[in-house]
């Protein structure tokens, strides 16, 4: 069938945990036994009370490769079950139990042509996925994290596919991955690798941005994303309600569906 | 190997014995979908069971209204860790819609608007087992859960209940689908935790 490590239970250990923004955190682990994961696939960790209840959540992967270090950034959800706790309450040297890697869809491979560097590993040939085509990422909040790790990977890849991000966020100190992104979206952008990052603030904008604040809008959307005559593969991530939005929003601006894939992170 | 987390109590103990095992309960209806909502006209729509001989059964949208509807309800569990329990549908059984369909193959492949496709075993599908469900909650069913109609294969995971379906093509031997090839199992029993390969 295909070529791709089976996914199984490991055993992660808390490397590093600190806050990514007021109302999150990142998270590395070190997986024993991890085969490496692609740009854009998750994991399910599982938490184990003292009486023997389970509770087991998704999260995407903010890193990508052969590495066994996994980089998780996890959003608080209010009265959540398991993101408080992953954000609040997890310590260095703490185990938790991960199931992955996970999703095979939801994925960005460097282009054999065009990347400076192979691919690292697991690639499913021939793989449509695979053609040199531009990119569009569109991400809302926490569904930054698996777009992170894909132009992260293109960055890594020194892949020439031009590469965008549209990121929707509360305001300027909910970013996540800001040093991270404003490195990628530095340099020139006819280089390979390079990423452009258009940020739009739901809540408040940094000072003087003349842009304006608010939920992302299909004229905002249309204005930013590249258009669908350039035919670019889009990634759409983020809470339910924004991924249908943006999805929706898409179609009637004449991308195919084939063309975009979609990562629902639940809510609303 | 489960072994316990430093710290952690868990909020609830929701532990019904409804729950399949490393599932949360919940109230609200999350979606697991790959792509974007497709918009599927009734006037536009219709159901296809396509067999080995090369016949096909095919209902339109009003064929499918003049067949017995049922009141379903039922338990739903999906791979991403959610159940939602004692949810209702109404829709036509898989038994009614194969009354008439003559097949020696013992596995279909379920086809939807949008292009994916789930593999389901014919034994899943029958004997009270499975719908074509066009109601959920008493309203017809949204287009994010699958409207205008999904399969629903309440006691399998719930991507195997097809959203957007369009027909079932029956297949010699069991055979992976879109869901299958991206790393979900290729039966998906939730009570054995059939979630990945
Ligand atoms: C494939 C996948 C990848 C994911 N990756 C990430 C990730 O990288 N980072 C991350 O922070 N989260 C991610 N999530 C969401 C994550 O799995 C959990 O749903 C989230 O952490 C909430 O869990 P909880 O136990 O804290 O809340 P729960 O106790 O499960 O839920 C509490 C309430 O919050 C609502 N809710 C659940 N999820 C969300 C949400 N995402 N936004 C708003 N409200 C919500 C629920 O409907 C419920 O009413 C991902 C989800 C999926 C399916």
């Amino acid at each position: 069938m295909i070529a791709r490590p089976r996914s199984a239970w490991h055993v992660a250990t808390v490397v590093s945990t600190r806050p990514e923004t007021p109302g999150s955190a990142r998270i590395d682990l070190d997986v024993a036994g991890w085969p490496g994961n692609e740009a854009g696939q998750h994991l399910d960790v599982r938490l184990t009370a003292p009486d023997g209840y389970t509770a087991t959540r998704s999260y995407s992967i903010a890193s990508s490769g052969g590495s066994t270090r996994v980089v998780l950034a996890v959003d608080r959800v209010p009265d959540g079950e398991v993101s408080p706790f992953l954000v609040d309450e997890l310590r260095v040297g703490d185990r938790v139990e991960v199931h992955g890697p996970l999703g095979g869809f939801f994925v960005w491979r460097p282009d054999p042509i065009t990347a400076g560097a192979p691919s690292p590993g697991h690639r499913r040939d021939p793989d449509p996925s695979a053609a040199p085509r531009p990119v569009q990422l569109v991400g809302g909040g926490s569904g930054v994290v698996p777009l992170f790790a894909m132009a992260s990977a293109h960055a890594a890849a020194r892949d020439a596919t031009p590469f965008r991000l549209l990121y929707s966020v509360r305001s300027p100190s909910d970013l996540f991955f800001a040093d991270e992104l404003a490195a990628l979206a530095t340099g020139d952008p006819e280089q390979p690798g390079a990423l452009r990052v258009d940020l739009v603030y739901t809540r408040r904008a940094p000072d003087g941005d003349p842009r304006p604040v608010g939920r992302i809008t299909r004229e905002r959307l249309e204005a930013t994303v590249l258009p669908a005559g350039a035919a670019p593969r889009v990634f759409v991530c983020g809470s339910t309600g924004f991924v249908e939005a943006v999805a929706s929003w898409l179609l009637e601006l004449g991308h195919r569906a084939q063309d975009i894939r979609t990562e629902r992170f639940g809510g609303t | 190997m489960s072994f316990i987390t430093r710290g952690f109590g868990g909020r609830s103990r929701d532990r019904d014995e409804r729950l399949p095992p490393g599932q949360t309960l919940v109230h609200d209806f999350p979606v697991l979908s790959a792509g974007p909502t497709p918009e599927v006209d009734t006037a536009d729509w219709a159901f296809t069971i396509h067999t080995e001989t090369g016949v096909d059964h095919r209902w339109t949208w009003d064929d499918l209204m003049a067949l017995p509807i049922e009141d379903v309800s039922t338990d739903i569990h999906c791979v991403t860790h959610w159940s939602k329990l004692g949810t209702s549908w109404r829709g036509i059984a898989l038994d009614t819609l194969f009354a008439d369909v003559e097949t020696g193959y013992d596995y279909t492949m379920a086809h939807s608007y949008g292009g994916y496709t789930t593999n389901v075993p014919l034994d899943d599908l029958l004997d009270g087992k499975a719908w074509v469900a066009f109601e959920f909650d008493g309203e017809p069913l949204p287009a994010e859960h699958g409207g205008p109609a999904r399969l629903i294969v309440p006691h399998l995971y719930f991507w195997k209940s097809a959203k957007w379906v369009r027909g079932l093509d029956m297949i010699e031997r069991d055979e992976p689908g879109f869901w299958e090839q991206n790393g979900y199992h290729l039966r998906g029993d939730p009570w054995k935790e059939e979630r990945y390969w």
